[in-house]
């Protein structure tokens, strides 16, 4: 229990790239500031929703290297979504979108799965870390928000707000806009698309690509056959918005992600639209895909679709009455040493 | 009273940076002609802003608009931009002029022998041109309260390093590129790092957490390391050292 009497989230064992992230530090881009958020809003939202809170509410981010937790002075209701994630609660396998009850004395794993890189930890109530320029979410390389700017490790305990529990059982999501499978990313051309001949925009939208494992928030590095480009690789710096795919000299394209600058002074031949971004971010290395061109109306239609999705509450569903059967399991590759 | 629309020439480049952020490019140069244009509008839409803008991004030559596009439409965000931009007899207000301390003492300056090497200057002399110009804040980027400076002299100009140096520390006054800058969070750099002042442009507790607005322009007080030392006391008391002239 805090000082303050209230329930602790307490962080077992960390494997690296496990941070607090609210919806990003947003309104001082100009100023040099990194938005950060999470790599899967949607995910983000869809655990923050299915418990109760706010979609853009304080959650963990968990990446590939995985998270334990436990409940300290309380038990705690936790939701998670993301990626197809191991997931276990003292030895019992649990699907990867689940909502639970966390006793105090019970260990929550979650570690790297067949599928998704990102995962989503939320806890219903508030995770009480003070904001900085008006956001919890962490970027590590400024070292803003979150904890001191960094990201989680074994020990660390998050003091809960307002902390709610009485799911009782584990419950499934319902949450059938997380389906998305890799292969086409959406993208809008440019804003420096006319610094790429024809042939080679065509050649960008025809050839596979493949995520590469260099990637972190920052940016998903890419792999395939270099672009060229038509009047250099060096622009006057401007803005970055996120999923601008820049070219740098070497001709393989960088989408930058969650923890982009805001400037940048590579060509940005395509933009991946805001539908498609999380999705991409869910590619664990080796995943391949292709891009497809769309226009700004196609892209805010995906976009109001996904807004959609999420204005209902996320429908929950007993564990047990719905899955487990060994096919189920072997669909989610969670047989294999599941316990950990 | 009637407002002639601006020539097509003088007509900016609207581009999308997917269907929620839109780039207006006034030019391709660093310039502070078009950079006037770009904090001029960048002005225009802070005074009125239309439903659904988010936060905008003034750079060099280009204002990048971040929006809510359920809010609003492509359409309706570039009539407001033309609108704002026919207005534009209502000129920016003028940008602030600050004076900022600044030690070259080789102990804090770290780089300041290697870059007058580079350049044929003695350090001295190196120290004694950049303190004597004036600077335009053009723009931020790359970290919190990293801030693009114009007007460096000439004889200052040398490229950036070919692999980047450990990180600068905070405060750092930075030269590279043919730009000056100032660093406030320690980061590995390109620049070379020609003095440092103990002003912290970046504070996120403070309000305001960030001293000065692209557009305002700077100049630097050399100060020894002494000096250097007390007002840096007095920036950790919470005191705000770099002068406002206008």
């Amino acid at each position: 229990v805090s000082a303050t009497g209230r329930p602790i989230l307490r962080v077992v064992s960390a494997g690296g790239g496990a941070t607090l992230q609210d919806r990003g530090r947003h309104g001082a881009l100009r100023y040099g500031i990194t938005p950060a958020g999470p790599m899967d809003p949607l995910a983000h939202a869809t655990a923050n929703r299915a418990l109760g809170n706010p979609p853009g509410a304080t959650a963990i981010e968990v990446g590939l290297g995985g998270l334990a937790v436990a409940a300290e002075g309380a038990s705690l209701d936790l939701a998670l979504a993301g990626g197809a994630f191991r997931i276990a609660c003292d030895g019992q396998a649990l699907p990867p979108a689940v909502a639970l009850t966390l006793h105090p004395g019970a260990v929550l794993s979650i570690r790297a799965g067949r599928a998704g890189a990102w995962c989503y930890l939320a806890v219903a109530g508030r995770i009480d870390v003070p904001p900085v320029l008006g956001s919890t979410a962490t970027h590590t390389r400024s070292r803003l928000g979150g904890l001191d700017g960094r990201a989680l490790a074994a020990g660390d305990g998050l003091a809960v707000a307002e902390a709610r529990a009485g799911l009782g059982e584990p419950m499934l999501l319902r949450a059938p806009w997380l389906d998305r499978p890799p292969g086409t990313i959406r993208v809008v051309l440019g804003p420096q698309d006319d610094h790429f001949a024809p042939a080679e925009i065509a050649a960008f939208l025809d050839r596979d690509w493949t995520v590469s494992p260099r990637g972190d928030r920052m940016a998903c590095f890419l792999d395939g056959a270099p672009l060229v480009h038509a009047r250099g690789h060096d622009i006057v710096s401007d803005g970055v918005a996120p999923g601008a795919i820049q070219v740098p000299g070497q001709g393989l394209p960088i989408v930058l992600m969650a923890d982009r600058q805001p400037t940048g002074g590579y060509p940005k031949i395509a933009t991946v639209i805001g539908a498609d971004l999380g999705r991409l971010a869910q590619g664990q290395a080796g995943t391949r895909l292709r891009f497809r061109a769309v226009s700004v109306p196609e892209a805010v239609a995906a976009r109001r679709a996904e807004a959609a999705a999420l204005e209902a509450p996320v429908a929950l569903e007993p564990v047990v009455r719905t899955a487990f059967s060994s096919e189920f399991l072997l669909g989610r590759n969670l047989i294999d040493g599941v316990v950990g | 009273m009637t407002i002639p629309a601006p020539e097509p020439a003088d007509r900016p480049r609207f581009l999308d940076a997917g269907e929620a952020a839109l780039v207006v490019e006034f030019g391709a140069a660093v310039d502070p002609a078009i950079n006037d244009r770009v904090l001029a509008l960048d002005a225009a839409l802070a005074a009125d802003p239309p439903q659904g803008l988010a936060e905008t991004v003034p750079t060099y030559r280009s204002l990048m608009i971040h929006y809510d596009p359920l809010a609003l439409s492509r359409e309706a965000l570039v009539a407001a931009v033309e609108g704002r931009l026919a207005e534009r007899d209502a000129a920016r207000e003028a940008g602030r002029r600050w004076t900022i301390p600044c030690c070259y003492d080789p102990a804090l300056a770290e780089d300041i022998a290697e870059a007058a090497g580079l350049l044929g200057l003695d350090a001295a002399a190196a120290a004694a041109l950049h303190a004597g110009a004036r600077y335009r804040v053009y723009m931020y980027g790359f970290a919190p309260g990293f801030a693009y400076l114009g007007g460096l002299p000439e004889a200052l100009a040398l490229p950036r390093r070919p692999s980047p140096r450990p990180p600068h520390p905070p405060g750092a006054v930075m030269i590279g590129g043919g730009l000056a800058a100032i660093g406030t969070v320690p980061m590995p750099t390109g620049w070379y790092v020609l003095g440092r002042t103990p002003e912290r442009l970046f504070a996120p507790e403070r309000d305001p957490a960030f001293l000065i607005e692209s557009g305002d322009t700077i100049g630097f007080e050399p100060v020894g390391a002494e000096a250097f030392a007390a007002l840096e006391r007095r920036v950790e008391a919470g005191e705000t050292v770099a002068g406002r002239t206008a």
